[in-house]
């Protein structure tokens, strides 16, 4: 192998129409990847459009992977192999290409009426744009038809199958096996023969392409180191799936069924799916009829004693929020999902942002506080999902967990957890000495320490109880317009929600001390980009704090924070957290939004925590640190 | 059905001071109401009442059963959710003209046409009440109000046509004091195993008074009101002298002399729906009962059937956490 690139790392970028099958052809590849034992982290970037007009720059559906030794944090900033299917995909993906990366074109697509609709006037190929970047054009579209012909299959037919020839010609590249691939076509093909063999066919062109084809100089083949993971078992995981099983486990540890009601919107519908497949696992699912019918169906559930989930889309929240505040006011237990997307409105369904953290905070009518907490990556979904149900059963209260888009669709490697590691979730005990003297509405005698009411149901006897979004005696549990009754009332949901920073962790750093010059202050889904930052950067000077508890905060977190002389606060959307920092803590963040639909570069963040730096670098002597790729 | 025989209507009736206008029409509904539970023989453990908001919505405080007053116009949505948790309750949503089909159509639509097995009580009064008199999407043509000083101008809405329209298998009509007829009602929607709907005229003494007068005053009652019996004739009117025949030609109900043409009168079929829409199409004689029932599998039992073993859980999220492509780091 002449032209053979040892890395530790790779970015590669698969870029085409909706209908070109690079998601498919992204995720098998990952699958590989797993397999192979590198760190890996996947970001897919489609249109919201189905299928949008075939060939345009708006149509484009893109799968960026970034694979190596670890660790991986992101998707990668620059890619450094760009599969491209059309021109139009080459369009939208050379501006984040750095010069010396290679371009694969499907030389097939270069022709007049695709490069208009890509909005070239010549082929770019041939002005020179393309100069200083390694180019090789594959007729990728007629080498496919030509391996298939065999199967008798119409053009359009044929041409589907250009994703396997194409992920077969990467699998050479990176000189990883055929065989799970192969397995999984023929389990997913098992019912269609023709379709099976013809994609298994493309597929070995596609390989052999790169094996035989005088290009095999020109196409390097590139060895990429494996990740040094800490010892255990390892599978892949998007954050939706990861979410899905830990609301499952969640019901296991709760010992109770789970229901979860929701209405399709992006980027939120993936949950749903996955959880629509988890039956056996006591889970429960029904599409409602609209996002508030979902939500007020899990509020049924929980008052029926089942773990009631619903989930959605900043604009769904919107909508759900008046029964937020009934499960507020009827102190029951209620987990909301939001995966964020751009806004406001319809905005950008397809792209990620962390915009909706005041909503989740202060965006209800009345004062009606909630625990919010966010997941930070796509295997910590399963951990967070666990404690928003336990907090929401412990306190008796909605709790609203946030992920977004990238975290919904973003995968990397998972190392198992045992479900036995984790404490049961348990209700608050109903005092029996309480029971006898008061008789009858019971279901308001709370716990004095965590506020939370015991979870009564109907069908036990003797502690039949109403309730309702009425104010209530705060300690009968009937209607009360008392006025003094309301205050305590309101004061107690408030209370209940400081109360939950008596049971969660203190707030820790992902890297660095506990003071210096700059603490990079994060939420959600920018750990990858914060962490690998802060790491690459390797001041000592400089920490990495990521936030899950976002309301309440972690009790130590002004103290740590007044440690530091900068808080920097890198998020997408204007300022969000840096508000909350600022309401709750009195302090004054720096602020760094970014708001374009796509996630942060490591590079942008470097430079924004340099800018408040002083002087040159301090290198960090932390051993978290060492082992660093660059 | 569980029984407990000892089980009187005081036994349904919670300790909460009832707090409707003097003369409300909900009065003799939650009377009708305990009376039927206890004569029903049901677990008042057993049995929970959804609401949404209105007047008619304060029902669930007052019944001595687990209950739960939502938000306005939910309350289908509420008690679905509950309902598929806890297919073994005895779920009844109480809901109003304003909150069922206003803020709430949409909710009703679906549980009607889901079928979800849920007894609900639509107290119609032609009138928002708790919020002072607005006109409501049932009154009608021309009604003043508050917010509609020069005569209401959009169309009102028949709620058993909207049933019947979003494929509600069960449809019957109630008069609020008719105790009897009340009673018989709620029974059978009781038993009805999916979604039974109900709509009880309700006189609201203070907005609306006797908006429905013109069929439920006792003394012309006779002959104003079509007491609808399955398999029994149609028939109404002094000593029953009155029926009900189909006009082939106008495709339609029409009142004819039931002793002169007893063999024309129509026996009544709850199974058939063409039949119920012309029964609903008809305002006097107004028909009373169950207008329509054609039971199949509610949504619960469907949702149970292809789940096979209900919620139960049969693996562990260990069992599946290593089912996929694994690999093992050392």
């Amino acid at each position: 192998m002449s032209n053979e690139v040892v890395m530790n790392s790779i970015v590669v970028r698969l870029a085409g129409d909706s209908g070109d099958g690079v998601q498919l052809m992204g995720s098998q590849f990952i699958a590989s990847t797993a397999l192979s034992g590198e760190d890996f982290s996947t970001f897919p970037d489609y249109p919201a459009e189905i299928r949008a007009p075939v060939g345009t720059t708006f149509g484009v559906s893109a799968y960026q992977m970034n694979i190596g030794a670890n660790p991986i944090t992101t998707a990668g900033d620059a890619p450094d192999v760009l599969i491209a299917f059309n021109p139009a995909a080459l369009k939208v993906s050379l501006p984040l290409l750095d010069k010396g990366a290679l371009l694969i074109l499907n030389s097939d697509s270069f022709v007049a009426r695709n490069l208009t609709k890509a909005g070239y006037e010549k082929d770019p190929r041939e002005t020179g744009e393309l100069d200083g970047y390694q180019v090789v054009s594959a007729d990728i579209g007629r080498l496919n038809l030509e391996a298939v012909k065999p199967f008798g299959l119409s053009k359009s037919d044929g041409g589907r199958s250009k994703n396997f020839w194409a992920l077969g010609m990467l699998m050479w590249m990176f000189d990883r096996d055929l065989a799970p691939i192969e397995q999984w076509i023929r389990t997913k093909f098992a019912k269609l023969d023709v379709v099976r063999d013809a994609n298994l066919e493309a597929l070995h062109s596609g390989h052999a392409y790169g094996e035989t084809a005088e290009l095999s100089e020109a196409i390097p083949r590139f060895n990429v180191n494996v990740a040094e993971l800490p010892p255990g078992e390892y599978r892949g995981i998007s954050g939706s799936e990861a979410l899905a099983l830990g609301l499952a486990a969640a019901g296991e540890l709760a010992d109770r069924p789970l229901m979860f009601y929701s209405y399709p919107i992006t980027p939120a519908s993936p949950l749903l799916h996955r959880l629509a497949r988890l039956e056996d696992l006591g889970v429960g699912v029904m599409q409602a009829e609209d996002e508030i019918a979902a939500v007020c169906a899990a509020i049924g559930a929980s008052y029926g004693g089942a773990i009631g989930v619903t989930s959605s889309s900043g604009p769904g929240i919107a909508l759900k929020t008046e029964a937020i505040g009934l499960a507020i006011n009827a102190e029951l237990p209620l987990v909301i999902v939001n995966s964020q997307r751009g806004g406001p409105s319809t905005g950008l369904p397809t792209k990620t942002e962390q915009s909706d953290l005041y909503q989740a905070v202060y965006g209800r009518n009345a004062d009606a506080p909630l625990p919010v907490i966010a997941a930070s990556s796509p295997s910590d979904c399963f951990d967070t999902a666990i404690e928003a149900v336990r907090i929401a059963i412990r306190h008796m209260t909605p709790v609203i967990l946030l992920t977004d888009g990238y975290l919904a669709n973003a995968a990397e490697p998972w190392l198992l957890p045992e479900i036995t590691s984790y404490k049961a979730i348990e209700s608050n005990e109903l005092d029996s000495a309480a029971e006898d003297q008061n008789g009858g509405m019971v279901a308001f005698q709370r716990n004095t320490e965590t506020l939370g009411r015991p979870w009564i149901a109907p069908g036990e006897p003797r502690r039949m109880y109403r309730v309702g979004g009425l104010e209530k005696d705060i300690r009968t549990g009937n209607i009360s317009y008392d006025a003094e009754n309301h205050q305590l009332m309101t004061k107690l949901r408030a209370d209940k929600v400081v109360r939950v920073a008596d049971f969660i962790p203190d707030q820790d750093t992902e890297i660095g001390l506990a003071q210096g010059s700059v603490a990079v202050v994060g939420w959600g889904s920018t750990h990858g980009a914060l962490y690998q930052a802060v790491r690459r950067l390797g001041d000592t000077r400089v920490s990495h704090i990521h936030i899950r508890h976002l309301s309440p905060l972690p009790k130590n977190l002004g103290e740590l924070l007044a440690g530091f002389d900068h808080v920097l606060v890198p998020e997408m959307n204007m300022g969000q957290l840096s508000t909350v920092l600022r309401d709750k803590l009195g302090i004054e963040p720096i602020s760094l939004p970014k708001v374009t639909g796509q996630p942060f570069l490591i590079n942008e963040l470097i430079a924004a925590i340099r800018k408040q730096l002083p002087g040159p670098n301090v290198k960090a002597t932390l051993s978290v640190t060492q082992g660093d790729r660059e | 059905m569980s029984t407990q025989p000892d089980l009187t209507a005081k036994d349904f009736t919670s300790s909460q001071e009832v707090r409707w206008c003097p003369g409300c029409g909900d009065y003799a509904i939650l009377k009708t109401m305990t009376q039927t539970l206890a004569k029903l023989g049901v677990k008042p453990e057993e049995t929970v009442f959804v609401s949404g908001i209105g007047c008619a919505s304060r029902f669930p405080y007052y019944m001595e059963t687990y209950g739960f007053h939502t938000i306005h116009g939910r309350a289908p949505a509420v008690a679905t959710g509950l309902k598929l948790a806890r297919p073994e309750l005895d779920v009844w949503v109480v809901t109003g003209d304003g909150d069922g089909l206003s803020i709430g159509g949409n909710h009703l639509l679906h549980a009607l046409r889901r079928n979800v097995g849920l007894n609900i009580l639509l107290f119609n009064n032609e009138i928002y009440g708790l919020t002072k008199g607005q006109y409501s999407p049932t009154s009608r043509l021309g009604t003043r109000s508050p917010s509609s000083p020069d005569g209401s101008i959009d169309a009102p809405l028949s709620p058993g046509h909207f049933a019947l329209g979003a494929g509600g298998r069960f449809f019957a009509r109630a008069i609020d004091t008719d105790k009897v007829g009340l009673g018989d009602v709620l029974r059978q929607a009781h038993e009805f195993e999916g979604a039974a709907f109900t709509e009880i005229f309700q006189n609201c003494i203070v907005y609306n008074q006797d908006v429905f007068a013109s069929f439920t005053d006792r003394k012309t009652a006779a002959e104003k009101q079509l007491q609808l019996k399955h398999d029994e004739p149609m028939l109404f009117g002094t000593e029953n002298k009155k029926g009900m025949r189909f006009n082939p030609d106008t495709f339609s109900l029409e009142v004819i002399d039931a002793t002169e043409y007893p063999d024309q009168v129509l026996v009544h079929n709850e199974t058939n729906k063409v039949i119920a829409q012309l029964l609903l199409d008809i305002t006097s004689p107004m028909a009373l009962g169950v207008i329509y029932k054609n039971p199949a599998d509610s949504f619960e039992q469907s949702w149970y059937a292809a789940r096979g073993k209900g919620l139960e859980r049969k693996r562990s999220v260990a069992d599946i956490l290593r089912k996929t492509d694994t690999w093992t780091v050392s």
